[in-house]
């Protein structure tokens, strides 16, 4: 067997990364390189370095240490039971990677996975080596991104926290049938039981010691998660209900949702269909809705209605509006912060916004267009200075006109 | 009529001292106007400052002004300038303007302000260095080139951003107007006009390479991308040129992936899977073993990791279990474990759990002497945004959970057991009710171990007044203290 160059690993481990959709670089701590020795620099915000034509920004070098997997799981490219070409990264031809790119300005940091080699401790221990030579021999102070493989030691995983930013285990699935029956390999409770260590370990390390000092910072940028849609069965409603379930049980940054989407080779037990993308850009909404707008899984969806999904033709804002027309028109100048953010069309620097102007006079219309509200959405469940949504909320075509307002933003092929 | 061109360089400063100068003259925002451009560079030269009015007084800005100022004034439109002015004027007398997204002139300023912050930020993202051949070693540092173009007057705003992230080595972004130059850590910007090299840098292959194959063909996005990354960047991107291909094979790619059937199977895929489950099943298990000999703690406590005796496990982490000593005279319960049991999988570590650790230790009571359980052992919470709010467990869940308590008991048998709150009470005794009466009694329990009855330590920790606590927490250390007493008389018993 003849090895591979660079270039051909590099073709072969981020084709294998693809399936990951978080790119984030954000919510780090801040550091930077000036007048020190080292190299890069985090600043709160992330940087999206190019956007690739599937619309999902690069920001970070997503690569596979290995494809080589022992496990089987059916949706993914490397499981063992796939003929995909194998390759395998040494440490330092990351290291190599990753810094070069970074210092043409290609991507904010690095986001390492892996395939599980041998034993999930040997797979993590591989891994965090690379972080740590980054960090240590290196000084470099770009984002790293390490998945955690479960099941290894809370030692590796204590250690992977203090050189990398951020740390994520994949969920996979929505439901735990669903991860037995694909993921047999995998046990949904002992990826939870991860989640719940580095929940664990960043509570300690933000607790001050007994002479008020800090221990250090563990993953500064949090966990994240990510649960493919549309593989097994699971409606929006019990999807949504776990990710709230996991935002309040282990302090996420994120749970990402990823449509299935087909691979080469793919395993016979999956639904070879195109991917669900609407539907996934749906999910994003509902979940920006409960983290940000204060609303429950529960009122996003109505099982007599949809079957416990999201509509797909409508925001789910304005379908929960739609659905509970009785607490509108809102009245912009008296009501307060919690209902404003249920207006269909008001985001949430639009009501920060709109709660500021209104000190300074009753607002109008015209006021509300300069203050960033979609109005073509808005108009219908709000009253101001001067206007009045007149019968347009008891009409019954309403929903039909946004309906038919509602572009399909997403092209499929 | 004052006219007044800005430079370039440092546009910002010019302008304030124009726009103070104006201020402090009285001049009104209609008859003062500036323009940029380097076709007439004289013309600043050549303008002369307003002097200043009598009663004129200096201009004052408040907070944010500035800022918003600075970044305004990178603006590429003509007006940008004239409207920091009125502003400026406007905000004389009545200084809480800018608070007011909804008039006019401060939705423009911000407007221009957001265009300016999205162009600093596509510049961050899409400079593209290449590394100059040759002399590398001037000074041990590398060097790097890069080719921009931006839409308004950000590279002084931008170029520290730079200096921070690429502080060890030398590098310089040239655009159309002006360019940056960083060597040995200092950075300085200069206002010549540039033109776009021709350079080439062989790691750009491989970016090429990444960026092609980290694209899913099946997600096709055209308009999401350019929305990003608008097609003015492309011609300075070397990844973009991939673009036009990517696009024009993805739906043959995706449909390729679709219809074709999988590959073979690996041969030796079987074999790894078979050692793998191998591994996975060889783990100690004891089951067999624990049916026909008396099963310890260790073994109840394997059997109820897997627990789905009622519907609590399906939000829980994980089944917290009793812990300490099987010998122990001393049983302690509780209600269930809370948010930090419930991640760690052990009882009582939380706040309750450590305040129980402080009052037991004033009163004598080691805890590690104890055996620690509670009634319930999943976790029972409602899901509120970052946090999960305690909920008390029904009465059939208590019921339900029996099950493994009674097995800890039987294989504890304590001489006590402390039942710490109403649910604790309700799983010993059948009755929960009325704990504050019954407190500091003994009552017999169903398995005919005393059972001594006392408050929960999250009772103490809710208490809202400090003098209340510390009663509290006295009655709290009194009711130990006798449970202590009564384990140990009973040792003493037992022993003669």
């Amino acid at each position: 067997m003849t090895s591979k160059t660079i270039k051909q690993k590099l073709a072969i481990l981020s084709d294998a990364a693809k399936y990951d959709a978080s790119c984030a670089s954000s919510g780090t701590s801040k550091r930077n390189s000036a007048g020190g020795k080292g190299l890069g620099s985090t600043e709160g915000s992330g940087i999206c370095h190019a956007y690739a034509p599937d619309g999902r920004c690069i920001s970070l070098l997503k690569i596979l240490m290995t494809n080589f997997c022992v496990y089987d799981c059916a949706y993914c490219i490397n499981r063992i039971s796939s003929d995909v070409e194998r390759a395998r990264f040494s440490p330092e031809e990351i290291i190599w990677l990753t810094i070069e790119f970074y210092r043409r300005n290609y991507i904010e940091g690095l986001f390492l996975s892996s395939g599980i080699i041998r034993t999930p401790d040997y797979t993590m221990e591989q891994m965090v080596r690379v972080a740590k030579e980054l960090r240590t021999t290196h000084h470099f102070l770009g984002y790293i991104h390490l998945k955690t493989i479960p099941d290894a030691a809370p030692e590796l995983i204590e250690e992977a926290g203090l050189y990398a930013d951020r740390l994520s285990v994949n969920i996979e699935l929505p439901t735990d049938a669903g991860v037995k029956k694909f993921a047999p390999e995998k046990d949904p409770a002992s990826i939870r039981k991860t989640m719940a260590d580095v929940r664990l370990k960043k509570l300690d390390y933000s607790e001050k010691t007994l002479s008020g000092r800090r221990r250090g910072k563990f993953a500064p940028a949090g966990q994240s998660t990510q649960m493919i849609v549309g593989a097994d069965g699971a409606n929006d409603a019990i999807i949504l209900k776990y990710a709230t379930r996991l935002y309040s049980g282990y302090g996420l940054k994120r749970v990402y949702y990823s449509a299935f989407s087909p691979i080469p080779s793919a395993s016979s037990q999956l639904p070879l269909v195109r991917p669900p993308l609407e539907r996934e850009h749906r999910l994003y909404q509902a979940d920006w809705l409960l983290r940000f707008y204060g609303f429950e899984a529960g009122e996003l969806t109505t099982e007599h209605e949809t079957g416990g999904m999201l509509d797909l033709d409508l925001d789910p804002k304005l379908a929960w509006a739609l659905r509970n027309r009785e607490r509108f028109p809102v009245d912009v100048n008296r009501a307060d912060r919690e209902l404003l953010l249920r207006v269909p069309g008001f985001g949430t620097k639009t009501v920060s916004r709109l709660i500021a102007a209104r000190r300074h006079k009753t607002l109008a219309y015209d006021d509300l267009m300069r203050l960033g509200a979609a109005m073509n959405r808005a108009r219908s469940f709000i009253t101001a200075r001067g206007w009045t949504p007149g019968n347009q909320l008891d009409a019954e075509n309403l929903r039909a006109r946004f309906s038919v307002q509602t572009d399909r933003q997403l092209s499929l092929f | 009529m004052h006219q007044f061109t800005l430079p370039d360089l440092d546009r910002f400063e010019a302008w304030r001292d124009q726009a103070r100068a104006c201020a402090k003259a009285c001049v009104p925002a209609c008859s003062v106007s500036w323009r940029t451009g380097t076709d007439a560079p004289t013309l600043f030269a050549d303008t002369v400052l307003p002097s200043p009015e009598k009663n004129g007084k200096p201009a004052r800005a408040p907070e944010g002004f500035l800022d918003l100022a600075r970044l305004v004034c990178a603006h590429e439109s003509g007006e940008a300038f004239n409207l920091l002015y009125r502003l400026l004027i406007r905000l004389q007398g009545y200084p809480r303007l800018l608070s007011d997204r909804s008039d006019p002139d401060v939705e423009t300023a911000r407007r221009m302000e957001k265009s300016v912050r999205r162009d600093m930020q596509k510049m961050k993202a899409f400079v593209r260095f290449r590394e100059l051949a040759g002399d590398a070693e001037f000074a041990g540092r590398r060097r790097f080139f890069a080719w921009f173009e931006p839409s308004h007057n950000i590279v002084q705003l931008a170029g520290p951003f730079f200096a921070r992230r690429f502080a060890d080595m030398d590098w310089v972004i040239a655009t159309p107007r002006v360019t940056a130059i960083h060597e040995n850590g200092n950075l300085r910007f200069d206002a010549s006009p540039a033109n776009r090299p021709h350079l080439t840098d062989q790691t750009e292959e491989l970016w090429k390479t990444y960026f092609t194959h980290i694209f899913n063909p099946a997600r096709l996005k055209v308009k999401a991308m350019c929305a990003e990354m608008p097609k003015k960047y492309w011609k300075n991107l070397p990844e973009a040129e991939t673009i036009p291909l990517l696009i024009r094979e993805a739906e043959s790619r995706s449909r390729a992936m679709r219809d074709n059937a999988p590959g073979p199977v690996p041969p030796k895929a079987e074999r790894v899977k078979a050692r793998l489950h191998q591994t996975l099943e060889s783990e100690p298990w004891a089951g067999d073993a624990a049916m026909t000999s008396k099963p310890s703690i260790e073994e109840l406590r394997k059997d109820a990791a897997s627990c789905a005796r009622c519907q609590l496990c399906e939000m829980a982490t994980q089944t917290v279990f009793g812990e300490g000593p099987q010998d122990a005279d001393l049983m302690v319960v509780g209600e269930q474990p809370g948010d930090r049991e419930d991640l760690a999988g052990k009882p009582f570590i939380g706040p309750a759990g450590q305040l129980f650790d402080r009052i037991a230790k004033s009163v004598g009571l080691n805890r590690s002497e104890c055996y620690v359980t509670n009634a319930v052992k999943h976790f029972k919470f409602r899901p509120a945004g970052k946090r999960r709010i305690h909920q008390r467990p029904q009465n059939h869940e208590i019921d339900r959970c029996r099950w493994w308590l009674d097995r800890e008991i039987k294989l504890v048998a304590p001489s006590l057991i402390l039942a710490m709150g109403a649910t604790a009470l309700r799983a010993l005794t059948g009755d929960g009710s009325g704990i504050l009466k019954r407190r500091g009694g003994i009552k017999k329990s169903r398995y005919g171990i005393p059972v001594f009855v006392t408050v929960h330590p999250s009772f103490l920790l809710r208490l809202p007044s400090e003098q209340d606590r510390t009663v509290e927490e006295a009655r709290f250390a009194a009711d130990l203290a006798t449970a202590l007493d009564f384990v140990r008389q009973d040792r003493i018993i037992q022993s003669e």
